[in-house]
C-alpha cells in the first residue's frame, strides 16, 4: 500500500531494447490511470531508458530471436537468418521495421509513455550500481531521475501490492 | 446519450483503432475532468478493453454504466463517483 492507502506498483525494468522498453512503460502509466502510484527501478541496460541521449535511439536485433517477424508477412517462414542479421544495418532496418508495426497500431513512443509517467509522478530509481559501472552520471540522466541503490528499492518495493521483473 | 441509468455522458472518446495503455489514460484523464455524477462515453475498437474497463471499475470505483457492443466498436460510459 502506497501513501494515503492508494496501491503502489513497483517494477524492475532491466532491458534497454526498444520492445523490452515498452512493458514497464506501459504497466507504470498503466497503474496510474487507476489511481495507484507507481515505481521503477533502472538497472543494467534498462537505465538507457532514462538516458537523455540513449532513450530515444533504443533499437531491437533480429540476431538470437527467433520470435522477429518475417520482413514479408506473406512468406512467414522466410524469417531473417542470424548469419543474415549479422550484416551491417539489420539491427536498424530491425528497428525500422518494429518503429514501423508501432506507428501503424498509433502506439505512443516509449518517451511518450515516459513523459505521462513522469506527469503522473512514477518514482524513476536509477540505479547506483549500473551507473559506477557503466559510467553514466546523474547529469547524463533526465532530471526526474534519482539515483538509488537495491536497499532503497526493495523499501519502496516492500509497500508494492503488485511487484514484476521486466 | 441518455444511458439505462438516465445519466448523460458529458465526454465522449474516439479511441477506436488504438491500443493499450491509450484508451484507459484518456479515460482517466476525462474522468479527472468532470464532475462526479458526471458520465464520460469511450468507444473503442480493442478487445481487451472490455476486461479492462471492468478492471478500472473495480480498481477505481467509477461505475461502467454501459459496457456493449455497438456495430464493429465496443461502447462504454463510465460514471464518476468520487
Amino acid at each position: 500500500m502506497g501513501a494515503n492507502g492508494t496501491k503502489r506498483l513497483a517494477l524492475v525494468a532491466s532491458k534497454g531494447t526498444l520492445d523490452q522498453a515498452y512493458p514497464p512503460m506501459i504497466l507504470a502509466s498503466t497503474a496510474l490511470a487507476m489511481g495507484w502510484e507507481a515505481g521503477i527501478f533502472f538497472t543494467f541496460f534498462g537505465l538507457n531508458l532514462l538516458h537523455k541521449d540513449r532513450m530515444g535511439r533504443l533499437q531491437v536485433s533480429p540476431i538470437g530471436n527467433p520470435a522477429m517477424p518475417p520482413p514479408l508477412p506473406q512468406f512467414p517462414a522466410l524469417k531473417v537468418p542470424n548469419v543474415v542479421g549479422m550484416l551491417p544495418g539489420m539491427t536498424a532496418m530491425a528497428t525500422m521495421m518494429m518503429q514501423g508495426m508501432m506507428d501503424k497500431a498509433k502506439m505512443p513512443s516509449v518517451t511518450e509513455l515516459l513523459d505521462i509517467c513522469i506527469e503522473g509522478g512514477v518514482e524513476l530509481f536509477a540505479c547506483g550500481t549500473t551507473m559506477g559501472v557503466m559510467g553514466i552520471e546523474q547529469k547524463d540522466l533526465i532530471p526526474q531521475a534519482r539515483c538509488a541503490g537495491a536497499t532503497a528499492f526493495l523499501s519502496y518495493a516492500a509497500d508494492a501490492d503488485v511487484s514484476m521483473f521486466i | 446519450m441518455a444511458t439505462e441509468a438516465g445519466i448523460k455522458a458529458v465526454q465522449t472518446l474516439d479511441c477506436k483503432g488504438l491500443l493499450c495503455p491509450v484508451p484507459i489514460i484518456r479515460l482517466a484523464k476525462a474522468i479527472k475532468s468532470v464532475q462526479p455524477g458526471e458520465a464520460v462515453e469511450m468507444l473503442a475498437t480493442d478487445p481487451g478493453s472490455v476486461p479492462d474497463m471492468e478492471a478500472y471499475q473495480k480498481q477505481t470505483g467509477h461505475v461502467l454504466l454501459v459496457n456493449e457492443k455497438q456495430g464493429d466498436a465496443f461502447r462504454f460510459v463510465v460514471k464518476r463517483t468520487k
